[in-house]
């Protein structure tokens, strides 16, 4: 199974989870795992989600996340986990 | 599984470290376009590069947003031309027509560059070849992303010292041909000493008959990465500065795998090999003379240069390998002038010169590339220059090569404008003494002793 991981990381404020969550579920889109942390009051998110039963190609998820990002004020990255996997793991 | 911080250090890297896949090659064999009828002939060129790269372009930036890695360059490497127009090229102009059917192929399916304008002489030139070298000023001022190579030696055959002056006159006919814009057509020509095959990276990039029908390289880069690396273990000793390379490159280079792997699944090509690498960009981070400077230079060019990119182009060796099934092409680290705005900076404080430019060039890829020159010098001197470097490749059994760029109407100390991905170069000082009874002589250097392996 394909995974996507989706990276938040910006200013904290209010309802950053639920916005992200509620585009992920409007979009069938399942999340299998978060982690989330503060750092210098910096919100750093990561959720490996399958996307693969969305109606969204990859590129429409990319950018409507990153609209999304804009519009809460951080930014959301949305990659294939392939990329991570390759390069941190033999 | 994958944590958040693995996470961050990758996204890191590509956001602020300059991390990128800097060319996707799709290397294409024309050798089944041969004909000797000239309109044939570049109907059938036409034909089957823009059938086989009519996604490349497509494919490339598919990736780029799936995974979320900049991919900056999709280019096309071709069998070497003159052996492709050898019967329907009766005179340098016809091979110019050969030219522009690549460059009209490359703007159909939308890549930057097109290499393999090409000539393999590291021996001998036959009449054909030597045509393609003769139209080559001419094929590069009238074309837009045609870029040429001239392969003149190689540990196996020695150097063929006829090709060497030929080409400099060719780099200043080029030089010439181009003056309008900084003699830019010399900046897509190069010279080589023992050229490899499958080259993904531009000046020099051709399909070697040695290749299959249809394959892609990838060429990776990440100077910035292995400079951000090296800012984390200042002042420690060199096997920790050595280890912190090759795991930077070992990461750098699984981009590069992946990639490859993804774009020759995607288009149905088989993968070739991935090129390990350092490509620097003038963009503000992304210097391998940088690099050099985190490890302790003051500046580059200053004593122990050659020493710090000696030990740079063999931990990236070390770490990349293992991260790829298939490392080829020309694998280490470029020191390009103009690219490069490390290496332009130490030109312009007066640390950095041709000459140590040229020990340089010993011990890491490629040779003395796009260096401006003054456009008055000699056509004997540059092809000094190329015999020079040819000799070190030849030698050391590596890849050597010479991209000077002679600009017409400027001086020492006057800066040449290129452009783009090519930069800006300040014009160095070439020694003013002449070689032009050495060139002149004619005929072939032999293969040096140590190449008689059989």
């Amino acid at each position: 199974m394909k995974k996507t991981i989706i990276t938040v990381v910006g200013e904290d404020t209010v309802g950053i989870i639920a916005r992200v969550c509620s585009y992920l579920a409007d979009n069938n889109i399942n999340i299998l795992d978060i982690s989330q942390t503060i750092i210098d009051g910096y919100f750093n998110m990561m959720m490996i989600v399958d996307a693969n039963r969305s109606a969204k190609s990859t590129e429409e998820l990319v950018s409507d996340l990153k609209a999304l990002g804009e519009e809460i004020g951080v930014v959301i990255r949305c990659q294939h986990e392939d990329i991570f996997n390759k390069m941190h793991r033999i | 599984m994958i944590n958040l911080f693995e996470v961050e250090e990758t996204n890191q890297m590509i956001e602020h470290e300059n991390l990128d896949v800097r060319t996707i090659t799709m290397g294409i064999s024309l050798l089944d376009c041969m004909d000797a009828d000239l309109g044939r002939l570049c109907a059938k060129v036409y034909d089957k590069i823009t059938v086989r790269a009519k996604d490349l372009v497509k494919t490339g930036r598919d990736i780029e947003v799936e995974y979320g890695i900049p991919i900056v360059n999709k280019r096309i490497s071709v069998t070497p031309i003159a052996m492709i127009g050898s019967a329907a090229c009766a005179g340098p102009a016809d091979y110019v027509e050969l030219a522009k059917t690549l460059d009209r192929a490359a703007k159909a399916v939308g890549v930057n560059f097109i290499g393999g304008y090409s000539a393999l002489v590291s021996k001998g030139m036959t009449p054909a070849e030597e045509r393609l070298i003769r139209s080559i000023p001419q094929a590069l001022a009238s074309t837009e992303r045609v870029c040429s190579s001239v392969n003149i030696g190689s540990t196996k055959t020695g150097i063929n010292m006829d090709a060497v002056r030929l080409m400099g006159d060719m780099v200043k006919a080029t030089a010439e041909a181009t003056k309008e814009n900084d003699s830019l057509g010399c900046a897509k020509l190069v010279v080589f000493c023992n050229a490899p095959d499958d080259n993904p990276f531009m000046a020099g990039a051709f399909h070697g008959v040695t290749e299959a029908d249809t394959v892609i390289h990838v060429g990776v880069s990440g100077p910035g990465v292995v400079k951000h690396a090296l800012s984390q273990v200042r002042g420690e000793n060199f096997e920790v500065l050595c280890e912190t390379v090759k795991k930077t490159a070992f990461k750098v280079t699984r981009v590069g795998q992946l990639v490859a792997k993804e774009a020759s699944a995607r288009l149905g090509v088989p993968f070739g090999i991935v090129d390990l690498s350092l490509a620097p960009t003038p963009a503000v981070g992304d210097s391998v003379a940088e690099i050099l400077e985190e490890m302790g230079l003051e500046s580059v060019g200053a004593p122990g240069t050659t020493a710090a990119l000696a030990l740079l182009n063999d931990q990236v060796k070390k770490g990349g390998i293992m991260a790829s099934s298939y490392v080829g092409g020309l694998s280490g680290a470029f020191i390009p002038v103009s690219e490069d705005q490390g290496m332009i900076d130490a030109v312009r404080r007066g640390s950095l010169n041709i000459e140590k430019l040229e020990a340089m060039t010993c011990v890491c890829s490629v040779g003395l590339d796009m260096i401006a020159i003054p456009g008055d010098v000699s056509a004997s001197t540059i092809a000094g220059i190329i015999a020079d470097e040819a000799a070190i490749g030849m030698i050391n059994q590596k890849t050597t090569a010479v991209r000077v760029i002679p600009v017409i109407g400027k001086k020492v100390g006057e800066t040449a404008q290129f452009g783009g991905l090519l930069g800006y170069a300040p014009i160095m000082p070439v020694s003013a003494y002449s070689c032009e009874a050495f060139v002149n002589r004619g005929g072939r250097i032999p293969a040096p002793i140590h190449s008689f392996k059989n």
